[in-house]
């Protein structure tokens, strides 16, 4: 089918220019890098928000809860957790490069675990909110797991913890962690292509389009919206676990639970490039960062009011983002079939004789 | 033979208005039951009682001799007692097929049918219903682009696409066109008796519901006011005076 031939030439493409970027731009590999992760929070956003109707502003709890996880499972397995981040890094700490790895592999196997283990508790609270209530108490986990962490003085309370330093030149550090949050964006999205191919993708739409029918109708909705969460903090907490070790040191309101900022921009990425569909988060996320990134390097000092217009303009005007409207205004290419007016005036008149 | 529901004694207040006071009935199984009454005289609230939607305050609401009233609306709806709505509700952004495959049951669901793709053998089912109901040609639109009355078939569709021993129709002929009414009723009555689901009925529509039910209960204020086949009731001066506002 050709559809099925542009597709894989698309997904070839951008994997090409994913494996080139950082070799064209050595010195945008931090940005590139940040770009899947972008990536990642709008795909993974968008299951609760986009294809089951729930709003949480509180995802990014997964993303710092991975890389608290991560870091302490690096520096626990040599050393005590507590004297480290106690010394603040005025003892000097070795890790061999085996060390090294071994922690930082295990650290994001355990992330992924531990951020899927929160989705199922915290699951268990929030899920009995609707509507802003879940946006709201979502939120407020996030905010609060920041300050229980920069309270906590065994993980370096809000004075945060160094990381472990990669074993090996800063370039080929770079593209280490590059290629890891291009594999696990690219792997989140092929995850979700699959899903989406299921009952599940149904079932959670059926849960956005009418809760209550669904419950009606006996779709285990408590279930659904419980696992929907889990994947997402999967990927999440992968995604923490990489970005503490990409900026080596950690800390809980800036750089862990930053609710305000990437928290926010999730929401924000899928908006503008579409919800509920499996293409808007990455065409928001990619739009977003590079829009952003330019007005930071352009328009210092206003950088906050454009991204502020940008919000606006989309929110009142663009609510369904760019591939909502494309769908919108093509739906045939989205596999969505329309009768033209004659059929339905067709069809009007069938009624009527029957 | 037990009946297929049995409710007695059953009693639900909001606040200070008592819409169910001791009401005792019970639908026999196979058969098409209707439930009759003037606007605010608590049917949807018996309805909603027994499907679990909210707790009932006294009596027993029993499902094939299985007490269901302290149950959840999921729950008692995989057990096979399945209900409309009388504002309609569907899945208003996913196309009428889509609709249909979500509504399989869900009784026996574990991780790989949670996650599995759907067979040819559901889609078949599912297309074979939406040309019985009347929306074959339909059945790729979306559903919230359909006219009312089509919602309305597509959410019967929905419900037999569930495979339910029994179903609680909320005035299924609401806002439908009266030239598609008989064949509704037609439909509904293939449904009680070619695929054996039984029918418990709420109703306004006095033509309808004679031509329907083989037994009927009238309510009234939130009590049980008279019960009997249509004939009766169609002559019991009790409910004219109900339906005229003589209480």
């Amino acid at each position: 089918m050709s559809g099925n031939a542009t597709q894989n030439l698309l997904h070839g493409a951008i994997l090409v220019a994913g494996i080139a970027a950082p070799f064209l731009f050595p010195n945008y590999s931090f940005q590139l890098a940040l770009l899947w992760i972008m990536i990642l929070f709008a795909l993974t956003w968008d299951i609760l928000g986009g294809q089951m109707g729930y709003n949480s502003l509180g995802n990014i709890l997964f993303f710092g809860a991975g890389m608290y996880a991560c870091t302490v499972v690096q520096i626990g397995l040599y050393y005590d957790v507590g004297a480290y981040t106690s010394a603040f890094g005025a003892v000097k700490v070795d890790f061999t490069p085996d060390q090294y790895f071994t922690g930082l592999f295990l650290g994001i196997a355990v992330a992924a675990l531990l951020s899927m283990v929160l989705a199922v508790l915290f699951g268990w609270i929030v899920f009995g909110l609707r509507g802003p209530y879940f946006a709201i108490g979502t939120l407020g986990v996030a905010i609060a797991a920041g300050e229980l962490i920069s309270a906590w003085e065994w993980v370096g309370a809000g004075g945060g913890i160094s990381l472990p330093t990669y074993p090996g030149e800063p370039d080929a550090r770079a593209n280490f962690f590059y290629f890891l949050c291009m594999a696990s964006a690219v792997a989140t999205f092929a995850f979700l292509k699959w899903l989406y191919s299921t009952r599940f993708k149904l079932a959670i739409n059926a849960i956005r389009d009418d809760e209550e029918k669904a419950e009606a109708m006996g779709i285990h909705t408590t279930r659904y919206k419980t696992v929907a969460w889990t994947i997402a903090a999967f990927f999440l907490g992968i995604s923490g676990a990489l970005f503490g070790n990409m900026t080596g040191f950690i800390e809980p309101l800036e750089v862990a639970f930053p609710t305000v900022t990437f928290g926010i921009f999730m929401v924000l990425m899928v908006l503008l490039g579409g919800k509920g569909t499996l293409w808007g988060p990455v065409l928001g996320a990619a739009l977003f960062h590079l829009i952003k990134e330019v007005t930071w390097t352009h328009l210092l000092g206003w950088q906050w009011v454009a991204l502020g217009l940008l919000i606006i303009v989309n929110v009142v005007y663009f609510q369904q983002g760019i591939l909502g409207w494309a769908r919108d205004r093509w739906p045939e290419l989205f596999g969505i079939r329309v009768e033209d007016r004659q059929a339905k005036a067709g069809v009007g008149q069938a009624e009527a004789a029957e | 033979m037990t009946p297929q529901i049995e409710v007695t004694g059953v009693s639900k207040a909001f606040g200070g208005v008592q819409a169910n006071r001791d009401i005792s009935l019970n639908v026999p199984a196979g058969r098409i039951t209707g439930l009759i009454g003037p606007n605010g005289s608590g049917k949807t609230t018996l309805f909603n009682s027994v499907v679990g939607y909210h707790p009932i305050d006294a009596g027993s609401i029993k499902f094939e001799g299985r007490e269901i009233s302290k149950m959840r609306v999921p729950q008692i709806a995989r057990l096979g007692m399945l209900r409309t709505f009388q504002q309609t509700r569907i899945y208003s952004e996913m196309d009428c097929v889509q609709n249909m495959l979500i509504s399989l049951p869900h009784r026996r669901e574990g991780w790989r049918t949670m996650f599995g793709r759907f067979t040819a053998e559901p889609l078949e089912k599912a297309e074979h219903l939406l040309e019985f109901v009347g929306l074959y040609d339909k059945r790729h639109l979306i559903s919230g682009d359909l006219s009312f009355g089509q919602q309305k078939l597509l959410e019967f569709a929905m419900a037999l696409m569930n495979e339910p021993k029994i179903l609680l129709l909320d005035e299924p002929t609401a806002g439908i066109n009266p030239t598609l009414i008989n064949g509704l009723i037609d439909r509904l009555q293939r449904a009680n008796s070619e695929f054996g689901i039984t029918l418990f009925v709420i109703e306004h529509n006095m033509r309808v519901i004679m031509n329907l039910a083989e037994n009927i209960y009238c309510l009234a204020h939130g009590e049980l006011l008279a019960e009997g086949p249509p004939e009766q009731i169609q002559d019991d001066q009790r409910v004219i005076d109900a339906y005229l506002g003589a209480h």
